[in-house]
């Protein structure tokens, strides 16, 4: 079976973030890192092709600058290869013009089953992976908080309002897993180093057979107008508990009338 | 071209419009002359009076779906109706589940783009623009489309007040899905619901919601009595929901629910922006953490720095006292 991750890569959340002031959109400059959603996917594409056996996981980005820094990592997870498309021509793109990039890169890796996570924490649109299943005409599980694979199907329990349903659709697929499905594995020293050497192709827009005009600003048709601050909230009363910390909650219901 | 007609996406639960497509009925109206709900299932006759209340003039229903998951058929639907001719100018979705894989098959269908994280919605002559929360709501963008019509918009719940029209009921028109091949595969075998007591947390006057601060999942125990005495209901950061101590249904936030009660008590949360976004528009909010410097106090009426084990009891304690 053939395993496609699709991995972010993206600046790392706990730095400052900052908007680019022509653009008003997130800088995405500096190291990138492998985004902490998708390090789910990553494990639970590992965990399906062990469980099945002799499968490959290939891992699929779209980043700029010839970013590899997230895909290293998720090598050294253990993912067998990498593709990653990088072009001046991407930046600035949308879920929908990304989702008809990646969509041809994967192709090439004849998937059997696509994995992604249900947002991503930079841009969390929600909507690349059915954008994406959209494209290659393939069903998809959204919200996935279990996984299974066989028979030639992927079953799901799927998060709902309520609860969760039991889901099923035959492979090829397309499956979104939520943060906490699995418990991401630690690269070891020696999946580090093998990571290296692992093959990571690079591709572009027009290796792909892509038109510039499809992808980028052009490509995505929205533009964001202005950023302004928001309303304060404003400041509030903060006490040091000194063992009486109850009081003024109890007095802050009392005034809003809710004892 | 000024805006002339916009589509809602209407999703049912439990036998009624859901909250959320309330809201979005009644900013339509406020925008657009012309207002048609699309929803699916096999309830439609008897929500037809709800959604014309709220101001659908018509709905559109793809109808029993057959176990499928909505996002292909009722995209495909939607595609449908637009390839025959019947244009709006703008299709406002939930930011549910099944609202997000619905956006995301039909801005393929169509090739449209979809702009999501909604929270605000103006016209501007023959303009749309949107609001949306940025950095936990810290800062707030606008945007806009550069291209065609239909635009799609992803908009999240409480965005808007939903309020009756007084319109007669929708007049109900059939819309099947085409047929969609492998697309369409994916089928739901079995649901599973919680169980539940006390109000819905997105209803509740009051929520009270614990985070990791709490040390341990048995410590929620203290959230589910406070929440009780309060009559309200009991909430969750994603940390603890990950980590197995309480469902998903729980979860208030960027990617769980938008909570906007009278009261809100965090209980040890750190406050990450994805926790704020959901509960930040509450009307008044106590936090109760032991570090001083934590963000959820930047946005709270009242801020008790402190052990959530030793505050919290003698809190419930006090209030069983009053009785
Ligand atoms: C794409 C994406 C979506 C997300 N969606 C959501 C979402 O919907 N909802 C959500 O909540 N999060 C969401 N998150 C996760 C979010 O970033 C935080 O990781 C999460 O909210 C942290 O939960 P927490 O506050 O319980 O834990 P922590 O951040 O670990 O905070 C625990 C807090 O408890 C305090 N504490 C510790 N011990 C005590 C004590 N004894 N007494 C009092 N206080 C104590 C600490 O000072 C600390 O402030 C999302 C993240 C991403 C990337
Ligand atoms: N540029 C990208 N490269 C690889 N995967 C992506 C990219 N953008 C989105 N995805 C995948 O789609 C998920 C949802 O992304 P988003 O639509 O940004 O919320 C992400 O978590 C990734 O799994």
């Amino acid at each position: 079976m053939n395993v496609v991750v699709c991995v972010k890569q993206i600046p790392d959340p706990a730095a400052p973030q900052a908007l680019d002031p022509e653009t008003r959109t997130l800088v995405r400059q500096g190291k990138l890192i492998l985004d902490d959603s998708d390090a789910y996917g990553v494990e639970m594409g590992l965990q399906l092709a062990d469980q099945a056996g002799g499968d490959v996981v290939t891992l699929v980005s779209m980043a700029p600058n010839g970013e590899t820094s997230g895909l290293r990592t998720a090598l050294a997870m253990g993912a067998d290869k990498a593709i990653l498309v990088s072009d001046d021509a991407i930046k600035g793109s949308d879920a929908l013009s990304t989702a008809k990039v990646l969509a041809k890169a994967i192709e090439r890796a004849e998937p059997d089953l696509i994995i992604a996570a249900t947002e991503s924490t930079d841009g969390y649109t929600g909507t690349f992976p059915v954008q994406l299943a959209e494209l290659l005409g393939l069903p998809s599980i959204t919200f996935a908080k279990k996984v299974a694979v066989g028979d030639g199907k992927v079953v799901v329990d799927r998060q709902t309002e309520a609860g969760y349903d039991e889901v099923e659709c035959p492979l090829p697929a397309v499956v979104t897993v939520t943060a906490g499905v699995v418990e991401p594995r630690y690269p070891s020293f020696k999946g580090i180093m093998a990571a290296k050497s692992k093959p990571l192709e690079q591709l572009t827009v027009a290796d792909l057979g892509l038109d510039a005009s499809q992808v980028g600003p052009v490509g995505s048709r929205q533009e964001v107008t202005d950023v302004t601050a928001a309303d304060e909230r404003a400041a509030g009363e903060i006490v040091e508990d000194e063992g009486d910390g109850f009081e003024y909650v109890i007095r802050f219901l009392e005034q809003l009338k809710l004892v | 071209m000024s805006i002339e007609k916009i589509w809602v996406l209407a999703e049912v639960a439990d036998g009624a419009p859901t909250s959320t497509t309330l809201e979005l009925l009644t900013q339509a109206r406020s925008m657009s002359p012309t207002v048609a709900a699309v929803t699916w299932g096999t309830e439609t006759p008897s929500v037809a009076g709800t959604l014309g209340d709220f101001g659908a003039a018509s709905v559109y229903d793809v109808g029993d779906l057959d176990g499928a998951l909505p996002g292909a058929p009722v995209a495909g639907a939607i595609a449908a109706l637009i390839g025959s001719g019947d244009r709006p100018d703008v299709i406002l979705i939930p930011a549910s589940y099944d609202g997000r894989d619905i956006a995301g098959r039909l801005s393929v269908k169509i090739d449209s783009p979809v702009i999501t994280n909604v929270v605000g919605l103006t016209v501007d002559g023959d303009e749309v623009r949107s609001q949306h929360g940025l950095f936990g709501g810290a800062q707030v963008a606008t945007a806009r489309f550069t291209g065609e019509r239909p635009w799609i918009f992803v908009v999240r719940a409480k965005s808007f007040t939903a309020e009756s029209a007084g319109g007669a009921a929708a007049t109900v028109t059939a819309a099947p899905a085409p047929d969609l091949g492998a697309s369409n595969a994916a089928k739901v075998k079995a649901r599973h619901v919680e169980e539940r007591t006390g109000p819905k947390l997105d209803e509740a006057e009051v929520v009270v919601s614990g985070g990791r601060g709490l040390g341990a999942a048995e410590n929620y125990a203290m959230i589910d009595e406070l929440a009780k005495l309060l009559h309200g209901a009991a909430g969750a950061s994603r940390a603890i929901v990950d980590a197995g101590w309480v469902p998903y249904s729980h979860q208030v936030g960027q990617t769980g629910k938008t909570v906007k009660p009278t009261l809100y008590i965090a209980c040890g949360i750190s406050g990450a922006t994805q926790h704020l976004v959901g509960m930040k528009g509450s009307k008044n909010i106590i936090a109760i953490n032991k570090d001083r410097d934590a963000p959820i106090f930047s946005v709270a009426d009242l801020g008790i720095v402190g052990d959530v084990h030793k505050v919290v009891p003698k809190l419930i304690e006090a209030l069983k006292a009053r009785g």
